[in-house]
């Protein structure tokens, strides 16, 4: 500790202590203890306590305070808990007796402010800090802290109750950690006094009939099996698996939701290499559940790497039963082998879907989503029902938009509960997309475009059912199969296609802006993959959606604007813009775009449009876009002109970033030796520019170069990023700065220019702007002023400084604790700046 | 209490009441869909269908779907839910001998007028050279093509009235407000309440003293401009009478309205017209006033509406000037004031421009592409069928049907082949059946009546169980000329007591919180009110004991026997007896009291419940003695 910190403590610690005295607030506390957790961490608490008296002094002033704050109290518990951890600092706490009355009966803990959930939670994080060693143990055994935590894992506070079962969990820990603990002997007589306490509660608590305490016993044990990777904790599971195994004996099971997680978390855990038992249990339990709660363990169980096969057609076999179900009920006549090959739908499951519409929906919707997560897994099931699991799917989305008619009285009732149902829609939908990573028979494929081009015509969709149906419908026609020989969409997706582009244009049109924007940016996406397939570039230009998405850069709806820019650049890109019937002015039409991107970002009013525009033409020019490459200059210069301007950081980062594309054109790429590209071996490892310095450029493309740079206003650009009020630009600068300065290292030295009235007036201008005067312009610059001043700014230390956060001269530990005494007064004035 | 069911068409109800001897009529809507049938009547002379080969004649085309179930003359009011369901009252209020009363509310009769004006001015302005009716005989019509070999009852179609009969049959009705209740002959009370469904739109309540009748009848919960539904008042009724849901159940209003939208803009964008075959007022006030949101964000600011209906410009006015009947929002901005709709700032921009027909000063503003509202929906008569003719033959033009009550392909039909796209948008902002169960568990009544439509899923789509009215009880359901008797009995009838006469009474406390009066009154009865009057002085006895026989005129006031209550305990009744001398008594338990057998003198008294006698052979003597003795045990009033 340093001695500044040293001196101020005792004035720190008498404020603490003193009841009229108001604490700062509580973040200053916490800061407080962090501080004193890295200096323990560092060194010895012992010399600590010994060298700052005024510490232990605050504890026992503490506990003989009678009206002290609860914040104060629990800060105190947990402070001690910091001190103790160390052995040799917890013997000399102990002599002074003050542990036990800190922590034991005596203490707080029979006093009035335990009623304060603060101070409980004080209580146990101290304990949990300070049980680091054997001598910690045997004071929790004598001082009964136990006992105590047993009851505080039904405390009314959530969070004491749950920092209650940690500490169990760690103390269980810390007994059993012992040299000599390896053995997973289930034998009560081999363990430890106190892990045999906790294991008894735990015993007690999976026998009671009361579901709160069989909660928290499963709770505990899911923590040891989830965290403690000590051999012990086989022993513990070969003890109480028999007890639980006899909770799956009530009706109902209590407890699932708690059990499902312990059960996971042991099979997670080392354990199943030993106790084969463990498969039989969650069998069982499998069987047990309701169908609903029985979906999470399945899902668990069909996760883990390594587990019998049995188990795992079980498992997959409950989250297909509600599809299979539905499949069933569905059918219009006995089909071919459904989901469970053959097997019909198991009873419960069906009851549990007609019982109620809330049941129906949540198992259908957990169903759905618990195989979606399955399906791009490694370890999924093998073989996969993928048609059956389409069909399953595009049956659920019959049954909910109503189009499907099914014979059955199941299957009546079904589709009275679907239809409509916003919710199983959306997981249907996001199942469905999910399911295009696999591929399936030609008819299913079919059936999967039409419930999809249903979905998407429907005027009963709703804008976030629409959303998912454009973004499952993206999903399949990206993963649709290419004619062999060329990469053009196959016959049946461009059939598809051009059904689905009037319904697009449809939606383009929709009074509902959230329908307009996904209908946008689903175009740009299939766009931004399928704009260089014929098939796709015929269907679209052929269609009225382009000319309909550059009207929407007028829309009312700022995103909507921001994805009809984003949709346009796409679009213009690929030439898709431009009508293919005039041959006679090519680019007419997209020149006219890029007028009308620059207008966006001139005028628009709302952020979000101006940074799709930068966006895009930073593409543009990272592309190659025709209108950019027929000079790239004036469109360098028209666009860092208006993005200087721009109030939105973001969208004057992004000028940056231009900027920088462009730099890396003119002067070669971030690592690259030579702007002429000249095919060298790259030797330096791609990285960020500070780190990967390219090397210099020839001095005579060099000094051309610069010249553009200067024509285009870069330099007036980048140096007022650079003294930006918004941290993230002014770093981007930098950045690009020292990326310039090393490029252009050779040309000229130091002596060329340095001196120049030109050099001199920049560098003044600069100073004014890094004060926070930004109204005078630069000008027009030199290429050899320009390096001058690059030369004469430390862009190092400005980037060290930037690299810092915000806060970082004020969050010195002697700021904080003069922060503290400043706040109720005790010095005199107020020097540091509270952040 | 009986329903008469005059209607097969659930959202055009014509129901006949009779309920506690009043004849009370619930809507008169007229069915128009017999009108396709028919070829279009086309304002200018049209080539193509004056020469469409064989059965060219045509006859008069309005339809009124009424049987000979019961005499019209007898119906005592009619009581009109809405302007859609007030089509057929000229067919009624003139051809009947009809003598009663009408009752709608304001705006509902003002709009109503509208209607039928525009109906009578569509028809009446293309006079017919011919008109046939000879092909109703039945052996001529079993030979013609479908439909109209199948058509049912051709000879109950009507011609379309004219105006004269409009306005007489308007004449007879009386205007009411929302919550005012009126008497009909004191038997009844009726009420109407708003249904949120049009302007002026009313569902009634029909009550006596001790029965509710609701009368529900095209209702909407859904926010657009008319007042909100009054549903708190629908509450505890006998009987609730459920018509006038939603025609399009699967299409939800919202999602329609969207796609409207879409689709105009899509069609305007290419340089094509969009025609909206509607109604003058209605659902055409929202479609408006979402436009008016909606065409500047679209681009389409510079796209002309019209709106061309003999009424359209009082249609526009009227809705602008009914405040009191419109929805919370609207009503606010007339304070402020604004007019309530929107479409009068569309009017003052030019934006949307009215007219009485196409000829005029129409054609002189006509400009394309644009968008044309204008009737009639069934696309057989009005200017309508102008702009069919007119725009038919291009693609880039768009036909919207958003009104449900006809089929649009059968609408169509006369116009194919069509080149012009056809899209289906149905909007109707009426019930639909997730609405109708929570309302009916919120209100409750003890039984509801239906059409039998809503009993089961529409036929198209049979296995849609969620299409059809679930309630328990079930509902009851009718079919078109059937009558129903309605499942309640009268049990209580309210009767006054004159102050006098209530002045008289005495009542005595029986026990407690229960008191008896014995009344000798006159009940007089006039106007379906029942008051107990004084009776008349006793006339002078007539001597003799020998009872007088009632006669009509003068009631009988013989002095009345005191009444008697109580219970006899038959300890004391035995230590009474003793006292007085009887002996060798004994008592005998019997499963409704006890006997008091007096062996002695041979005499049996039977104690009950609600009975006591005294059985001895011919001793009156003893008899009077017994009896005044069981007498004493009893209260007398």
């Amino acid at each position: 500790m340093d001695p500044e910190c040293s001196r101020l403590l005792p004035a720190l610690c008498a404020v603490l202590a003193d009841p009229r005295q108001p604490v700062a607030d509580d973040t200053c506390l916490e800061k407080l203890l962090d501080w004193f957790t890295t200096v323990t961490a560092a060194g010895s608490s012992l010399l600590l306590l010994q060298e700052n008296p005024c510490l232990v002094e605050l504890l026992f002033r503490v506990l003989k305070s009678q009206d002290l704050s609860s914040r104060i109290l629990s800060f105190s518990l947990r402070l001690a808990g910091i001190f103790a951890a160390q052995e040799d600092c917890f013997q000399y706490l102990q002599q002074g007796e003050l542990l036990p009355m800190l922590f034991g009966e005596v203490g707080p803990l029979g006093g009035a402010a335990w009623t304060a959930p603060a101070v409980r939670s004080g209580w146990i994080q101290g304990l949990r800090t300070l049980a680091q060693h054997p001598s910690a143990l045997r004071f929790l055994a004598a001082c009964g802290a136990v006992d105590t935590i047993f009851s505080l894992q039904g405390d009314s506070s959530l969070f004491v109750a749950s920092a209650a079962g940690q500490l169990l969990v760690h103390i269980l820990d810390l007994a059993m950690r012992g040299p000599a603990r390896g053995r997973c002997s289930p034998q009560a007589c081999d363990w430890p006094a106190c892990a045999q306490k906790i294991v008894c509660h735990i015993e007690d608590s999976l026998c009671s009939i009361a579901t709160p305490q069989v909660t928290q016993a499963l709770n505990v044990l899911t923590t040891v099996f989830g965290h403690c990777r000590g051999l012990w904790t086989q022993g513990l599971w070969v003890r109480l698996s028999p007890l639980v195994a006899r909770l799956l004996e009530k009706d109902p099971v209590p407890a699932s939701h708690s059990l499902v997680d312990l059960l996971l978390s042991v099979a997670r855990s080392s354990v199943p290499s030993s106790d084969r038992g463990l498969w039989e249990t969650l069998a069982q339990t499998l069987s047990h559940l309701s169908p609903t709660q029985a979906g999470p363990l399945a899902l668990g169980i069909l996760k883990l790497q390594d587990c019998p096969q049995a188990l795992r057609t079980q498992a997959f076999g409950i989250l297909l039963q509600p599809l299979a179900c539905v499949l069933e009920a569905a059918a219009q006549a006995p089909g071919p082998p459904g989901l469970l090959g053959g097997a019909a739908g198991d009873p419960m499951t069906a009851d549990t879907l007609l019982c109620s519409k809330s049941a129906c929906v949540g198992l259908l919707c957990c169903a759905l989503t618990h195989l979606g997560l399955l399906q791009p897994l490694p370890q999924r099931p093998s073989p996969w029902p993928q048609a059956p699991l389409l069909g399953a799917a595009v049956t659920v989305l019959r049954l909910c938009s109503g189009s499907v008619a099914p014979t059955s009285d199941v299957g009546g009732r079904l589709c009275a509960i679907l239809v409509g149902c916003g919710r199983v829609q959306r997981a249907a939908l996001d199942f469905l997309g999910a399911l295009s990573q696999g591929a399936g028979p030609q008819e299913s494929v079919t059936q999967v475009f039409s419930v999809l081009l249903e979905y998407l015509m429907s005027p009963e969709s709703s804008s976030m059912v629409l959303k998912k149906a454009f973004q499952a419908t993206l999903r399949w026609l990206l993963s649709s199969p290419k004619t062999p020989g060329c990469c053009d969409l196959d016959p049946r997706t461009q059939l598809f296609l051009r059904e689905l582009l009037p319904v697009l244009q449809k939606r383009l049109c929709s009074p509902c802006w959230e329908v307009r924007d996904s209908g946008l940016e689903f175009l740009t996406q299939m766009t931004r993959h399928c704009g260089g397939q014929a098939g796709f570039r015929q269907a679209l230009l052929a269609s009225e959606v382009p000319e309909l998405t550059k009207q929407l850069l007028q829309d009312p709806e700022s995103y909507v604007r921001a994805s009809a820019v984003t949709a346009t650049g796409q679009l213009s890109s690929w030439a898709l813009l431009a009508a293919p019937a005039s041959p006679e002015r090519p680019g007419a039409q997209q020149k006219s775009l890029l007028v009308e991107l620059l207008h966006v970002l001139c005028a628009d009013s709302e952020g979000f449009p101006r940074r799709a525009v930068m966006q895009v033409f930073t593409e543009w020019l990272r592309d190659g876009h025709a209108d950019v490459a027929e000079d790239p200059e004036r469109f360098v210069a028209r666009v860092l002109q208006a993005a200087s301007r721009d109030p939105d950081w973001e969208v004057r980062a992004q000028g940056l970033e231009l900027a920088l594309v462009f730099l890396g054109q003119l002067l070669g790429p971030r690592g690259s030796h030579c702007p002429c590209a000249v095919a060298l071996p790259e030797t330096a490892p791609p990285g960020t520019l500070a780190q990967a310095l390219p090397e210099a450029a020839p001095p005579g493309t060099l000094a051309q170069a610069l010249q553009v740079l200067c024509r285009v206003q870069l330099f007036e650009f980048a140096f007022r990023a650079l003294f930006d009020c918004d941290r993230p630009v002014a770093q981007k600068s930098c950045d690009l700065l020292l990326f310039l300065r090393a490029k252009a290292a050779p040309c000229g030295s130091p002596q060329e220019a340095g001196d120049s009235p030109n050099v001199a007036s920049v560098e003044a201008t600069l100073q004014r702007w890094q004060a926070g005067e930004q109204g005078q312009p630069l000008g027009y610059l030199e290429p050899g002023a320009v390096m001058a001043v690059l030369r004469s700014i430390d862009l190092e230390g400005l980037r060290d400084t930037l690299a810092e956060s915000s806060d970082h001269v004020e969050k010195s530990p002697q700021s904080l604790l003069q922060d503290m005494l400043a706040a109720v007064g005790v010095l005199g004035e107020n020097e540091a700046d509270c952040y | 209490m009986k329903l008469y069911c005059l209607s097969g068409h659930p959202t055009l109800p014509c129901n006949v009441l009779k309920f506690k001897s009043t004849t009370v009529m619930l809507d008169c809507g007229l069915d128009m869909t017999s009108t396709l049938n028919f070829l279009p009547l086309p304002l200018v002379q049209s080539p193509r269908l004056s020469n469409l080969p064989g059965w060219s004649l045509k006859d008069g085309n309005a339809f009124l779907d009424k049987t000979e179930l019961i005499d019209l003359s007898t119906v005592d009011v009619i009581l009109i839910s809405n302007y859609h369901c007030m089509m057929a009252l000229p067919y009624i209020t003139e051809h009947t001998g009809f003598t009663g009363t009408v009752y709608a509310t304001e705006p509902t009769v003002q709009i109503g007028r509208l209607l039928m004006e525009e109906l009578v001015n569509f028809i009446e302005r293309v006079p017919k050279a011919q008109s046939a009716s000879l092909w109703k005989n039945k052996d001529i019509q079993r030979l013609l093509p479908s439909p109209l070999k199948d058509a049912v009852e051709v000879s109950t179609w009507r011609r379309c009235y004219t105006m004269q009969e409009v306005n007489s049959a308007l004449s007879k009705i009386q205007l009411v407000g929302y919550s005012q209740k009126i008497e009909l002959f004191g038997a009844v009370q009726v009420t109407p309440l708003s249904s949120g469904y049009a302007l002026g739109s009313s569902n009634w309540i029909i009550q006596s003293h001790y029965e509710k009748v609701s009368y529900v009848s095209g209702s909407s919960l859904l926010t657009t401009h008319p007042q909100p539904m009054d549903q708190a008042s629908l509450k505890n009724s006998d009987v609730l009478i459920l018509t006038g849901l939603t025609q399009i159940p699967t299409a939800n209003p919202d999602g329609m309205v969207g796609e409207f939208c879409s689709n105009l803009a899509l069609t305007v964008r290419n340089g094509g017209n969009v025609l909206v075959p509607c109604y003058p007022s209605g659902v055409i006030y929202d479609l408006l006033e979402c436009l008016y949101q909606y065409i500047d964000s679209a681009g389409l600011s510079s796209i002309p509406f019209y709106f061309i209906s003999p009424v359209a410009n009082s249609s526009l006015e009227f809705s602008q000037i009914f405040a009191e009947w419109l929805c919370h929002n609207k009503q606010t901005k007339v304070y402020l004031p604004e007019p309530p709709f929107p479409h009068a700032e569309l009017i003052q921009t030019n934006k949307l421009k009215h007219y009485p027909s196409i000829h005029g000063d129409f054609s002189n503003d006509f400009r394309q592409p644009c968008v044309v509202f204008t009737g009639h929906p069934s696309l057989r008569f009005g200017d309508v069928v102008h702009f069919m003719e007119l725009w038919g033959k291009s693609s880039l033009n768009t036909v919207i049907f958003t009104e449900p009550d006809f089929s649009y392909l059968e609408a169509l039909a006369p116009y194919q082949p069509l080149a012009m796209k056809c899209i289906y948008c149905p909007i109707d902002t009426r019930l639909n059946f997730i609405q109708v169960s929570k309302l009916l568990k919120e209100v409750q009544p003890l039984h509801v009546v239906c059409p039998e439509q809503y009993t089961q899923p529409p036929p198209a789509q049979s296995h849609r169980m969620d299409l059809m009215i679930d309630c328990q009880p079930p509902a009851m359901s009718y079919r078109r000329a059937e009558v129903l008797a309605l499942p309640f009995k009268r049990r209580y009838e309210k009767i006054e007591i004159m102050p006098e006469l209530a002045d008289s009474l005495v009542p005595m406390e029986i026990k407690p919180g229960v008191s008896l009066a014995t009344v000798s009154a006159v009940l007089h009865t006039k106007d379906n009110k029942h008051v107990l009057q004084p009776p008349p002085r006793p006339a002078q006895p007539t001597g003799g004991k020998k009872r007088k026989r009632a006669s009509d005129d003068i009631p009988d006031c013989k002095v009345l026997k005191p009444l008697l209550s109580g219970s006899i305990p038959v300890d004391q009744f035995v230590q009474t007896l003793e006292k007085h001398g009887f002996s060798d008594i004994k008592v005998e338990d019997t499963a409704k009291g006890h006997i008091v057998l007096l062996q002695e003198a041979e005499t049996l008294i039977q104690i009950e419940e609600d009975s006591t006698h005294i059985i001895c052979d011919n001793d009156e003597m003893l008899r009077v003695r017994l009896r005044d003795l069981v007498l004493k045990f009893l209260q007398k009033f």
